[in-house]
């Protein structure tokens, strides 16, 4: 007999053997085990993160296609959609409302698509990221990898479906005569930070919303604020001209609209550096950086503890 | 078997494991909304409304060696599947703590797999969620959809998964899951699903990779599966461990408990 039956507690002793006396910590550190599960480090985790890279673009790639695939349409959704979402915006704040205001059309119509897409690319990254491991435990709870894989992902797929809405914003820029010059270049860069920014705060959401799921239910309203408080629709400086400067100063500082203004800024040949806030390159490196390595950070924190739910 | 443990490499070691889950019941019982209400506002101290705390595993304590195939047993909501997650580490303890030696990994990929993807992306997706390298997916990929036999019907392959039948959703659910190769495997009960020529190529395949693998777990409600592959046996009931030992031992005190 090599293993004695007991019952309950006392089933931890074993034959006696060297190893008899032992501690189960003594025992396992004689032998070099680890504790399962355990967080590693954060270098070791982004490590791990790295290795992990064709399974999180798989991953976001498959939900992106997944998506639309019971469509008869298919995929012509990825354009038909933002489109649809853009025309109805034009509908109510362009020709009825005339939020425009002083704004040629010209400029008005590609500047409340480009808010609209790009205000739409931090929105939807937030309202994945709360649900990234809430409505993803099964997957969490079967196999291993860094968990930041999730949130990632989720990130990414929306920076793929914005790939599609640019296309749209590109003949909207041209069909109001804004043609290609090399200010257009600047898109890169800024998606590139706004991206970054998004998976920051698709992590800080992921955290929170893997222990209160109820966030999904609270956040449309708050992206709904966050979104007329940052002038998708209308310029702030024009519409608080009246107001002190640090308002719409604070206003403009807010990094949805900073990446928003920056994105027009490239695209539209009326909308000058004058509609910027000052330090505006700044700012939208610095949300990037702290929103970006504050979540990581925030979310590695508890990656342990996230099979729990 | 020898008396002694000397020369016996442990592999993975439980000690006094407890795992609580918490499950968000959202307004339970009577009334919804204002019942909910009334609840937040009563906040008992401890765990926040809508909370329901399950005891799932209490205190289990055992060590397992390199080379050991051991069978979990006990009835439905006993724990072992619980236990098995928590020495995959995929579930934090809430007390004690579990060692291992490398990364014990849970036979099964469901979860990663997409019902509105083609069974072709299923198999890469589901192979670089088990941690796969591009390269092993794309040498195995042939044997795994051979081993499903879902192209014995034409070329199902291309088709998204949401148009399999069940059996074969499984087979080929089964054949990815099967595709790498472990080092401590945990395999969780009715695997072998399918037609009976799929149930024989499967078990042979879980007895391939039980020879590979340095430890096995192995949770069944099928007593001559267990009698078939494991040499220990923990028998866990309310979470509690209630028997440790050789196989034929705990399996017939087991059935004498279950039937009688």
């Amino acid at each position: 007999m090599s293993d004695t039956t007991h019952d309950g507690a006392l089933a931890t002793s074993r034959p006696p053997s060297a190893d008899a006396g032992l501690s189960a910590a003594e025992l396992a550190s004689k032998y070099g085990l680890s504790v399962s599960g355990a967080r590693p480090g954060l270098g070791e985790y982004v490590r791990q993160l790295w290795g992990r890279r064709h399974f999180i673009m798989a991953f976001s790639r498959a939900k992106l296609v997944a998506q639309y695939s019971q469509a008869k349409l298919g995929q012509v959704w990825q354009v038909a959609t933002p489109l649809l979402n853009a025309a109805v915006y034009w509908l109510i704040f362009g020709l009825i409302l005339g939020a425009g205001r002083e704004m040629p059309k010209g400029v008005y119509v590609p500047f409340l698509m480009m808010g609209i897409f790009v205000f739409t690319f931090t929105q939807s990254s937030v309202m994945a990221g709360v649900r990234a491991i809430s409505g993803n435990l099964g997957l969490v709870r079967a196999l291993h990898f860094p968990r930041a894989s999730l949130p990632v992902s989720f990130s990414l797929q929306q920076l793929q479906q914005l790939m599609y809405s640019m296309i749209v914003v590109f003949v909207i820029a041209v069909s109001f005569g804004n043609y290609p010059r090399l200010s257009w270049l600047l898109v890169i860069p800024t998606l590139a930070l706004q991206f970054v920014f998004n998976t920051g705060l698709a992590m800080i959401f992921a955290r929170m919303g893997s222990k209160t799921p109820d966030l999904a239910q609270l956040m449309p309203f708050v992206m709904r604020t966050w979104m007329y408080a940052s002038g998708v629709m209308f310029p702030i400086g024009i519409y608080l001209k009246d107001q002190p400067q640090w308002i719409s100063d604070v206003l403009l500082w807010n990094p949805v609209a900073i990446y928003m203004d920056l994105i027009r800024f490239a695209l539209i040949d009326d909308y000058g550096a004058s509609n910027l806030p000052p330090h505006v390159w700044l700012f939208a490196v610095g949300w990037a950086v702290v929103i970006g390595v504050g979540g990581f950070v925030y979310f590695w924190k508890s990656e342990e503890r996230y099979g729990r739910g | 078997m020898a008396d002694n443990t000397q020369g016996r490499v442990p592999t993975v070691i439980a000690d006094g494991v407890h795992i609580v889950y918490r499950v968000n019941t959202g307004s339970s019982g009577k009334g919804a909304a204002t019942a909910a209400l009334s609840k937040i506002v009563r906040r008992r101290k401890g765990d926040a409304p809508g909370v329901r705390r399950v005891h799932a595993v209490r205190g289990v304590s055992f060590t397992a060696y390199r080379g050991e195939a051991i069978g979990l047993i006990g009835s439905n909501g006993s724990g072992k599947s619980t236990l098995l997650r928590a020495i995959a580490g995929l579930l934090p303890c809430e007390e004690g703590k579990v060692y291992t030696d490398g990364q014990p990994s849970l036979l099964g990929v469901n979860a990663a797999l997409m019902n509105d993807l083609t069974g072709e992306r299923n198999i890469v997706l589901g192979g670089l969620a088990m941690g796969m390298t591009r390269e092993q997916i794309k040498e195995r990929y042939q044997s795994i959809v051979d081993f499903s036999g879902i192209n014995e019907k034409g070329d199902f392959v291309s088709l998204p998964m949401r148009t399999y039948s069940s059996g074969m959703a499984a087979r080929l659910r089964f054949s990815i899951a099967a595709a790498k190769d472990h080092d401590v495997l945990m395999i969780d009960e009715a695997l072998a699903t399918g037609d009976r020529s799929f149930q024989v190529r499967s078990e042979n395949r879980i007895k391939e990779l039980r020879q590979k693998a340095g430890t096995v777990f192995l949770v069944s409600h099928n007593n001559k599966s267990i009698r078939d592959t494991c040499d220990r046996v923990l028998w866990l009931e309310k979470g509690e461990l209630l028997m440790d030992g050789p196989t034929e031992e705990v399996v017939s005190a087991y059935e004498k408990a279950t039937n009688g």
